[in-house]
């Protein structure tokens, strides 16, 4: 198996009528060997992409759930290196297209076009980087375009029309519609005005647009997908993890395939 | 309101549009803060423009806080010395025993202007956690203020002054549980509360525009220090010395100086236990370019870019990050940066305290003891200039454990 391109899953889940379902996963929590696993089992359940968070010691976007799963990953011994290496693994193991989620301290460090290289070469699709706005955003944008790596753009609901415009003319990939403002984390009720942002921002861009932050149930993903092009769910998926160090770990992936088995079908036709 | 008229060549004359000393600085942020930055940066400009606002700014430094703090000949610590004359900059005596009280009530001003009710803010020493309570006290603001556990341990009578002010304190137990953590939480608390809340930062640190509001808040320091050497020696100083944690109280002695190449500006840094990484917090001194907390500036970082674990005996200091002017400053060689040992520090503290009945912040005394040390190499003629950033009861208690901590060593 190999992953495909994220056009390519896009133009698949139109013929098939579904939306996206891009679920979540830390990379090396608890470590690298049950990561490959989980992503399997996300595969399998049909999720279309995943993101993979790359694990960074002061993630200020994140909640609790995806904070203290970094914590565990790190303390565990997970590396960038290691994070290549496990999306090396993956890529040929799975269908849906990987991407990495990425605080720009990490990629800073490492090397703009060291990193993006590193990725491509792993197979990651793209590049989701919470930290860095679109004033910062030059230097990454021309290394993601010159390699052909996607750099995935991050509208939330604190952004003003005129600059989620500028953000979407510059959006590759898909565009990341933030559902709340706030940290990562769950949420129960859908915020109310996200319908008719994401109507709005579609008017704006041509390439899809994911809602993610604070969406958990799969009542909440089928009415995101109404008028989204996908959903994207991470602390719930994330706090299955937490349970490797008292359960069997075939129980957790099992788990977690039904779970996002579930929010698979809430977001098919 | 501190706008001096510098040249565009000039070292001062930063930062640009975007926020950058140099290569340093910028904003490293989450998309749902950048309004809220582009609402304060635009709130601060109109606020300069405003003669009421430094007017009330001006009153409340003269009448709340006790401004201008004075320039003390330190006779017995000279004499100490033998070299050079010390003087110290008193921000010592300003209301609640820090400079940093310059910072929040701009700050707090800045926020009642945006028409917010609900403050944030974090803390290491307490300090700056002190000066917020107290500045939300002053104009009727809600405050939160989180501190790392650690931190709320060690400067548990600060933790005690903001209660009574009427401040919720918040201990952070994620991470190394000190000012970085407390720093991340306050961010997150600021993601999901941003249209409500203003997040009063204490240090340069931070995304754009902080570094440079706090530096021009704290530029108060250096102007008086400026005005008081001109008229006290009829000339500027030869050295300037300041403790640099994350940087403010440096910032602002040392900002108002930069375009004066005649006086020497010396930073300290927190050299821990030794030089080794883990072991001290001086990120200038043993660090390297990266981002945390918004900003580009020498961190202390794993190869990955993961935040290194840091160590001081002080609160303040005990940070992997620093200002980006400091990192300007740095690069472009106007400013050297030195580190100090724990045990230095604490000799100094000492030292400060018999010698001149003053008891400094243990983040203080990590400039006198440099500037004790350096004034010995000098000649009587010079004019050496310490900012006494804080005062140090705070430390007491720390103090006295540390030292009994060495006593049972020895008696093992």
């Amino acid at each position: 198996m190999q992953t495909v391109s994220l056009e390519a899953m896009f133009r698949a889940n139109k013929q098939l009528s579904r939306k996206a379902l891009a679920p979540f996963v830390t990379a090396g929590d608890p470590n690298i060997e049950t990561t490959l696993e989980v992503l399997e089992a996300i595969d399998r359940a049909g999720a279309s992409l995943c993101e993979l968070g790359v694990p960074y010691s002061d993630p200020i976007a994140d909640g609790p759930v995806i904070q203290s799963s970094y914590t565990r990953a790190l303390a565990a011994g997970m590396t960038l290196d290691g994070l290549f290496s496990l999306a090396k693994q993956a890529t040929q193991r799975v269908q849906m297209p990987l991407l990495a989620m990425t605080s720009y301290s990490l990629i800073f460090r490492r090397g703009i076009e060291r990193f993006v290289t590193d990725a491509a070469a792993a197979g990651l699709v793209g590049l989701v980087v919470p930290d860095l706005p679109i004033e910062e955003s030059d230097p990454l944008d021309a290394a993601c375009r010159e390699i052909g790596v996607a750099l995935v753009r991050l509208v939330t609901p604190t952004t003003s029309p005129e600059r989620a415009e500028a953000i979407a003319r510059k959006a590759s990939g898909f565009l990341y519609c933030v559902a709340v403002a706030g940290v990562t984390g769950e949420r129960t009720a859908l915020p109310t005005g996200l319908v008719e942002r994401v109507k709005w921002l579609r008017t704006k861009t041509d390439v899809p647009i994911l809602v993610g932050f604070g969406i958990n149930s799969p009542e909440q993903a089928r009415a995101v997908a109404e008028v989204a092009d996908g959903v994207i769910v991470g602390s719930a998926v994330v706090r299955h993890l937490a349970a490797f160090t008292t359960q069997p770990r075939c129980d957790v992936v099992r788990e977690i395939e039904e779970y996002v088995g579930q929010l698979v079908a809430a977001v098919t036709d | 309101m501190p706008s001096p008229q510098v040249t565009p060549t000039a070292i001062s004359n930063v930062p640009d549009a975007l926020g950058r000393f140099g290569r340093y600085g910028g904003r490293y942020v989450p998309e749902t803060l950048s309004a809220a930055l582009d609402q304060l940066e635009r709130a601060y400009e109109d606020a300069q423009a405003d003669p009421s606002f430094s007017a009330k700014l001006d009153s409340l430094l003269a009448a709340f806080v006790g401004r201008p703090t004075p320039l003390l000949f330190a006779e017995r610590l000279t004499a100490y010395a033998g070299g050079a004359q010390i003087y110290l900059k008193r921000e010592d005596l300003s209301h609640t025993g820090a400079h940093k009280i310059n910072n929040t009530l701009g700050q707090g001003l800045l926020a009642q202007r945006m028409g917010k009710q609900r403050i944030i803010a974090e803390t290491g020493a307490g300090q700056h956690g002190v000066a917020t309570a107290t500045a939300c006290a002053r104009f009727g603001l809600e405050c939160i203020i989180y501190m790392g556990e650690e931190d709320v341990r060690r400067q548990a009578s600060n933790v005690r002054s903001m209660r009574l002010m009427g401040a919720e304190v918040r201990p952070v137990t994620s991470g190394s549980r000190t000012l970085r953590d407390a720093i991340n939480d306050a961010m997150r608390d600021w993601m999901g509360s941003v249209e409500t809340t203003h997040y009063i930062i204490g240090s340069v640190v931070g995304p754009h525009p902080f570094p440079r509001i706090v530096r021009d808040f704290q530029s108060v320091i250096g102007q008086e220090t400026r005005q008081q050497c001109l008229r006290q020696f009829g000339r500027l100083p030869d050295t300037v010395v300041a403790c640099v944690g994350g940087g403010s109280n440096a910032a602002g002695i040392f900002y108002p100086l930069v375009d004066s190449p005649e006086v020497q500006l010396v930073g300290v840094e927190a050299g821990g236990r030794s030089d080794k990484a883990g072991d001290n917090a001086a990120s200038l001194s043993f660090g390297r370019p990266g981002i945390l907390h918004g900003s580009l500036s020498y961190v202390l970082q794993n190869e990955d870019g993961q935040t290194s674990d840091v160590h001081s005996v002080s609160a303040g200091l005990d940070y992997p990050g620093v200002g980006p002017e400091h990192s300007y400053w740095r690069d472009a060689g106007r400013v050297q940066y030195k580190s100090v040992t724990d045990g230095e520090a604490l000799d100094a503290f000492d030292l400060v305290a018999r010698r001149e009945g003053i008891l400094p912040a243990l983040e203080t005394s990590h400039a006198l003891a440099w500037a004790v040390k350096e004034a010995a190499l000098r000649s009587q003629d010079e004019i050496l200039v310490v900012c006494l950033s804080g005062r140090g009861d705070k430390d007491a208690a720390e103090i006295a454990r540390l030292r009994g901590l060495t006593n049972s060593e020895i008696a093992d």
